[in-house]
């Protein structure tokens, strides 16, 4: 068992690239779901149409990739309005149906073979972020030594990936505390209530669903900018529901909630594969071959994790963060 | 009780001067005939032909009706009467299958409710809406209207909207302390009780500053002691120039503040008038009570009835009409 090891890796995981995707995605469920009370399920949609449009734009049409990424913003946008205008009037299950089976098409659509010009079928699309990488200013491996290593790209992407990141939670932080917020926060009370008070409550969920689908845009950018690849694997409903773990984890309804839960999951995920797999590896394993493989190891984590959050859901069910008082106002 | 609420009231924007206003307002319903559907000199609110059914039944059936500006109007009926139906119905909430109604002129009909309300006619349910993971404080403020901070691009940046909020905090301050829950402007709503919660709702409406305001059972749950005082809160907002349609099921308190009450039973409106003249009202007690409350009935009228009854169901169970 070398702890050290397992430790530094789970360190480097939970402040990796993928969790900055993570925390990208729960930070605009977190506008949706956990500020305004809107179910979007196809987070993964949202992040699907921004990356998809960055790297499609470079390496399909030749165009900037900055280019892209304004386009990104514009159909999110676009697939907000798309998604919310038939649903928003409608009781919240409409739209959680809705943009769960909204992002399955996207998926199926950037993979389907008669566009595979465009999107590169199943494979997707590579050899789009030259202009990204073009403005890297770290040559060799940074980090701390003996803790955390990211080979230089690597580390731009997490430089970046924790600016956005920043960015997105004052954003969420200065709307929140406004009357805007305000008004956010009672739509997800009781929608008639803010009715009868001459607010236009429609707009406000519309807003709502816009802005949260564009912090989703951006952890499509950075799914698409880690790997400098794009596939539609990267996009199936599961990565909606790890961000909804992620949300729940750190507290919903705060705005640190979402950063706090993308690095202990992402880090609590590691630790245990790293911990199963070497545990029952070697002539002589800490856990039998009777009672598990090597093989079953790397599974082993997923039922783990389904067993702490169902433990916090128990224990904690308001997130690390949360607000106890407010949960008890839910039992009445 | 009521002169000192007079004098803290400083909550509307329409502060009228302490003149006989109210009771001119009140002896303009003087000439007004005591039948349904009485034309007013002055009404609020005027509507016609409101039909609501669900499914098969007939909710509300509201010919004609008009609300005198400036006075408490009291709707009362027994349960299931139509009295909460007609106000979703009159404030957008549900859409009528037929009708048209206005106020102060303006049609209404087709207009979502968050217009009605921005038009000055508000009101409150009769199970009652807090914003429960909201302080007591948030559920006041968030009734303000025309909020600079409510628009996205504005909300960012605090300076252009805190002057605003300041000023709305200390109105909301001035009427939780008329509502006895100032010292509960920090705490969750849904940690209030019931009738608390009744308060906070009726509050929290004033603080759109409406001109005329629909309550639904404002009283219900409320303790005997603030609903003395709660009642005079009621006629000040009448003294401010306020209009006030209220449902209540206790007739002292609609005999106390009410200036015209108007009952309606199975969806129609079957009688208007001042509170004494209604209360006495044949058609009222029938309404309330059933045709047939104080009538002994004779043998043949009873078998009468069952024959009825039974030709009707064609089962041996048939059901009587006995109130
Ligand atoms: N959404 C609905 N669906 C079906 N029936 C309804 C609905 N809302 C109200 N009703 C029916 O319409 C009738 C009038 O109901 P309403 O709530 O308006 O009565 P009410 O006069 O407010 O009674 P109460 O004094 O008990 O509050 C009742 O018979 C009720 O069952
Ligand atoms: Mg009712």
């Amino acid at each position: 068992m070398d702890w050290q090891d397992m430790l530094s890796s789970s360190l480097q995981q939970g402040l990796g690239p993928t969790a900055i995707v993570y925390c990208l995605a729960a930070i605009g469920l977190n506008v949706h779901f956990g500020y305004t009370g809107l179910l979007n399920f196809g987070q993964a949609g949202f992040m699907a149409v921004a990356g998809y449009s960055m790297a499609s734009i470079v390496t399909t049409w030749g165009l900037s990739l900055w280019l892209g990424v304004a386009v990104g913003l514009l159909l999110t946008v676009g697939l907000a309005l798309l998604l919310g205008v038939p649903t928003l009037r409608l009781r919240a299950d409409y739209l959680a149906i809705v943009t769960i089976a909204a992002a399955e098409i996207i998926r199926q659509v950037v993979g389907s073979v008669s566009l595979l010009k465009y999107f590169g079928g199943l494979d997707g699309l590579q050899a789009f972020n030259a202009q990204f990488a073009a403005l890297n200013p770290f040559d060799k491996p940074t980090g701390i030594d003996g803790v955390v290593m990211w080979r230089p790209y690597d580390f731009w992407v997490v430089v970046v990936g924790w600016t956005l990141v920043v960015i997105s939670c004052l954003i969420v932080f200065l709307l929140m505390r406004s009357p805007w917020g305000r008004v956010l926060k009672s739509i997800r009370e009781d929608e008639d209530a803010v009715r009868s008070l001459g607010k236009n409550v429609y707009s406000y969920k519309m807003q709502s669903l816009v802005i949260g689908g564009l912090f989703g845009a951006l952890a499509g950018f950075m799914t698409a900018l880690r790997n400098a690849a794009i596939s539609p694997a990267g996009f199936a409903t599961d990565v909606t529901f790890f961000a909804y773990a992620v949300l729940l984890l750190g507290g919903a309804a705060r705005v640190l909630g979402p950063v706090v839960g993308s690095i202990i999951f992402w880090f609590m995920l590691t630790f245990l594969d790293l911990f199963f797999s070497q545990a029952t590896r070697g002539a002589d394993p800490l856990i039998p071959a009777s009672i598990m493989t090597t093989s079953q190891a790397s599974l082993i984590r997923l039922i783990f994790l389904g067993l702490a959050l169902m433990l916090l859901m128990i224990y904690r069910p308001q997130g690390i963060f949360g607000d106890r008082r407010e949960l008890a106002i839910d039992a009445r | 009780m009521p002169a000192d609420m007079i004098k803290s009231s400083d909550m509307t924007a329409v502060s009228a001067p302490r003149t006989d206003k109210s009771v001119d307002v009140r002896a303009a319903l003087k000439g007004v005939e005591h039948q349904p559907g009485a034309p007013k000199p002055d009404p609020i609110v005027v509507a016609d032909g409101i039909v609501r059914r669900f499914g098969g039944l007939t909710a509300v059936d509201v010919e004609h009706v008009e609300i005198q500006r400036g006075v408490i109007t009291a709707l009362i009926g027994p349960n299931g009467a139509g009295k909460t139906t007609f106000f979703n119905l009159l404030t957008g909430f549900d859409s009528p299958d037929a009708g048209a109604w206005s106020f102060s002129g303006k049609g209404l009909k087709g207009m979502p409710a968050y217009k009605v309300a921005r038009l000055g006619m508000v009101r409150t349910f009769q199970l009652t809406k807090v914003l429960a993971r909201l302080t007591v404080m948030e559920n006041m403020r968030i009734g303000a209207t025309g909020q600079s901070g409510e628009s996205l691009w504005q909300a960012m940046f605090a300076p252009l909207w805190r002057g605003q909020e300041k000023r709305n905090t200390e109105r909301a301050m001035d009427l939780l302390r008329r509502f006895k829950l100032d010292t509960k402007k920090d705490d969750f709503a849904g940690s209030l009780s019931g009738g608390q919660r009744k308060l906070l709702e009726m509050a929290r409406a004033l603080m759109v500053e409406p001109e005329l305001v629909m309550l639904d059972e404002p009283m219900a749950g409320v303790n005997p002691a603030l609903k003395q005082s709660l009642l005079g809160h009621v006629k000040s907002l009448r003294e401010d120039g306020m209009t006030v349609l209220f449902v209540e099921h206790d007739m002292d308190m609609v005999r106390d503040i009410s200036d015209w009450v108007i009952v309606m039973a199975q969806g129609k409106i079957i009688a208007e008038g001042p509170p004494d003249a209604v209360m006495s009202d044949q058609r009222v007690i029938d309404a309330y009570l059933g045709a047939h409350h104080d009538a002994e009935l004779s043998t043949e009228d009873e078998e009468a009835i069952l024959a009825a009854a039974e030709a009707e169901t064609g089962a041996t169970e048939g059901k009587s009409s006995h109130g």
